[in-house]
This record gives C-alpha cells, sequence and structure tokens, in this order.
C-alpha cells in the first residue's frame, strides 16, 4: 500500500502523518508512507488545500487532519 | 520546535472559500469565469477547477466535500456545474445562475458589462454571508 502526506510541512502536517503511523500500527498494517513536500507535486493531486492525504491514489482527505478512526477505516477498506 | 516550525503551512491561499464557475461559452458563463477570477485576486475565496471535479478526479472531488464554504455559478439554466454536484451526489448550498438571479439574457456576443460583473461579485458574497 503506498501512502502520501501531502503539506509543506506544518504541525497540522505532522499530527496527519502521526495519525497515518498509529493507525497503520494498531491494524498491523504494512505501507510505504511518503511525505510529499514539493508544491508542484501537491498541485498535481488537484488539492484546494493541505494536509491531504492519498492512499493507493486516491485522495481521502483535504486541508483538515484525518481522526485515526477513519484512516483505520480507509485502511480497512484497502486492505479486503 | 523552532517558531517556524510551529507556523501553519497549509496551502489554503489564504481564504477557504472555493468558488467553482461553469465559465461556459456565453455572455453570462464568462460573467460566472470572471467574477470568480477577480474576486480571487481580490483575495475574496480561491476560484477552482470545476473541470476537475466534474472529470471525477479524486483530489478535486475530495476537496469539494472536505471545504466548508463552496460558492456555485452557473450562466443558465442548463445547470452544468449544478449537474456535475446532482452526478457526484454533493451538496449544492451557496448556487447562482446569473439567467435567473440576475435576469441577464444569455447571448454569445461574450460582453461582459462591468456592472453586471460588480453585481454578480457581491452577490456571491452575499450567499456566503
Amino acid at each position: 500500500m503506498e501512502i502520501k502526506v501531502l503539506g509543506p510541512g506544518c504541525p497540522r502536517c505532522e499530527a496527519t502523518e502521526r495519525n497515518v503511523i498509529e493507525a497503520l500500527s494498531e491494524l498491523g498494517i504494512s505501507a510505504n508512507v511518503e511525505k510529499v513536500k514539493d508544491i508542484n507535486q501537491i498541485a498535481s493531486y488537484g488539492v484546494f488545500g493541505t494536509p491531504a492525504l492519498v492512499i493507493d491514489g486516491q485522495v481521502k482527505c483535504v486541508g483538515r487532519i484525518p481522526t485515526k478512526e477513519e484512516i483505520k477505516k480507509w485502511l480497512q477498506e484497502k486492505n479486503k | 520546535m523552532t517558531e517556524k516550525n510551529n507556523e501553519c503551512c497549509c496551502t489554503t491561499g489564504g481564504s477557504n472559500i472555493m468558488i467553482l464557475a461553469c465559465s461556459g461559452g456565453s455572455n453570462v458563463g464568462q460573467l460566472t469565469n470572471q467574477a470568480a477570477v477577480e474576486l480571487t485576486k481580490e483575495g475574496w475565496g480561491r476560484m477552482f477547477c470545476l473541470a476537475g471535479v466534474g472529470a471525477h478526479l479524486s483530489g478535486f472531488v475530495q476537496s469539494v466535500k472536505d471545504t466548508p464554504q463552496v460558492v456555485v455559478l452557473d450562466g443558465c439554466e442548463i445547470g452544468c456545474a449544478k449537474k456535475i454536484f446532482e452526478h457526484l451526489e454533493l451538496p449544492l448550498k451557496n448556487y447562482i445562475v446569473v439567467t435567473k438571479d440576475m435576469q441577464i439574457e444569455k447571448s454569445h456576443d461574450f460582453d461582459i458589462k462591468e456592472d453586471q460583473l460588480e453585481k454578480l461579485k457581491s452577490m456571491i458574497k452575499e450567499k456566503v454571508r
């Protein structure tokens, strides 16, 4: 599974990444987690704001910090 | 953590209001486009790409879902922007149709009148209040 956290880097972006890592750990799922900080690369996803979360190419969340529970739900759906 | 790291870097571009214009091929379509462009330049809201939403690209669709204030502008009652929202089952809260709400006749002369533009911009601001 490929997970990307889009955001140039601020506490909100870091909180998103932390929630992703904790959700993965609690579910025992392994995935590649990448931080995308480059503005042009972020823009290529067509998001209106950051932080944004992308799971296997699908944008799941834009401009807010997703909760751990939300992330777990998305991961479980992908892992079915 | 440095002070700089405590700052929020989030790319909201100074406004969390999203403006989606049909930008259609008529006077009224171009009026929606010009109003969206000017409001963005003035720092009130930010124009976003309706074509990306219409193409069902996940970044664009999710952006609409996660943005609290979204203004949707259609030039005429064919309602292309509205239909995109219906197709994606997205809520249509702040919606303006130029021909209906401003009583401007649709034509293909592309003549945008300054007073019409200012009126539309005011109407958009009023909707989101």
